[in-house]
């Protein structure tokens, strides 16, 4: 069984774990200011929100190309979003999501990804 | 009121924290089923690149990073150099270095080995779900980030690589179940979770706009990593006033650490 891209996978987790674990690893970076260390903690809500909308409305093609996409997706995504803030439960909110993209895809109201 | 917390307050700390653990074992579901979903759909177009099992688990277990994983697949079934492949893998995974330095400040107490360990175990998924439950038991629980980070990526991710390599094509595509729609989801319900005032709600909009304008204009890499440094500058400029408390930051000191267990 090969194993020669066994090296390509080290390899990226070498240029992987600094971004991880400098900040981790770092002294004194409990000792920011303030202002800093509010910052900090406006990265989780602004990246998070940040990585789903992406997620949600741009569609990158083999080529690089990229476009924006609303479809049964888009509208799955904001009703499961809308769940969670009604309920303020992650996984009803996931759950109405994924059966309505589920039911959709499998009446053929919407083509798959 | 100040002084030492009473009895009482310790008990209703413990009863807190177990209804948080119970609430991000339920969170944690929906992103499980995602992380395995995927891994096998990663483990497959693995093997359709032509990498062997040994190779593709390798690259879950090491690398460990989603995106980059699919785009290696892809950039090796292009012939494209090693050294290229690595280049954009750095440029993919740079913002991991936004949720270590989010992470640090609370992290500090913990013992260098330790925390060496978790910086490897940092996904989207295991920082998403850790800053939800670390904000709503109001201190550093550790037990709630490997929870994240083991069972609900690293183990169902690294299974599902194996069977996706080795079952191939005998399974269906797990995106006609929807679960293509979980990962999105997730992260924007995980971000909800995290906002507690004006300025949170600021940074989750201004990072979410942000992100999709820069996305789309020069790619998601770029995009997700300038919504999230630019999010909370935005919040942070914005003319807001808030009770102090509200703004706090929510740093060691205040916060014990707990070990693992119930």
């Amino acid at each position: 069984m090969s194993v020669e891209l066994v090296p390509l996978a080290l390899l990226m987790f070498a240029v992987t774990y600094p971004s991880r674990a400098i900040p981790l690893l770092t002294p004194g970076l409990e000792r920011l200011p303030p202002r800093a260390l509010q910052y900090l903690r406006l990265v989780g809500p602004a990246v998070l929100a940040s990585i789903g909308l992406v997620n949600t409305l741009i569609v990158t093609a083999d080529d690089g190309t990229r476009s924006i996409h609303v479809g049964i997706e888009t509208v799955a995504v904001i009703i499961g979003v809308l769940v969670v803030v009604w309920r303020r439960n992650l996984f009803l909110g996931i759950l109405a999501a994924v059966v309505l993209v589920s039911v959709a895809r499998a009446t053929g109201l919407s083509p798959m990804p | 009121m100040t002084g030492a917390p009473s009895a009482d307050a310790g008990t209703d700390d413990r009863v807190d924290l177990r209804a948080a653990r119970r609430r991000l074992l339920l969170d944690a579901l929906g992103i499980m089923a995602s992380a395995a979903g995927f891994g096998f759909v990663y483990g497959l177009s693995a093997r359709e690149a032509g990498f062997s099992v040994i190779e593709a688990q390798a690259m879950s277990l090491f690398a460990f990073a989603g995106a980059a994983q699919f785009a290696a697949v892809g950039y090796v079934r292009e012939g494209l150099p090693w050294l290229g492949i690595i280049v954009l893998t750095f440029f993919l995974n740079a913002r991991h270095l936004l949720y270590a330095a989010a992470l640090a400040p609370l992290m500090r107490p913990r013992p260098t080995a330790e925390r060496a360990v978790a910086a490897h175990l940092l996904t989207d998924e295991s920082f998403a779900l850790a800053t939800t439950h670390f904000n709503r038991v109001r201190r550093l629980d550790m037990w709630g980030y490997w929870l994240g980070a083991v069972a609900v990526t690293l183990i169902p991710w690294n299974l599902a690589t194996f069977a996706g390599s080795v079952l191939g094509g005998r399974i269906v595509d797990p995106a006609t179940f929807g679960l293509d729609v979980v990962f999105p989801v997730a992260m924007l319900g995980l971000a909800i979770g995290l906002i507690q005032g004006r300025r949170e709600l600021i940074a989750a909009f201004a990072g979410g706009i942000l992100g999709f304008a820069i996305s789309w204009a020069v790619g998601p890499q770029i995009g997700i990593v300038a919504g999230g440094l630019l999010g909370p500058l935005v919040a942070m400029a914005a003319p807001i006033n808030e009770p102090p408390d509200i703004d706090e930051p929510l740093v060691a000191p205040r916060f014990e650490t707990l070990e693992p267990g119930p």
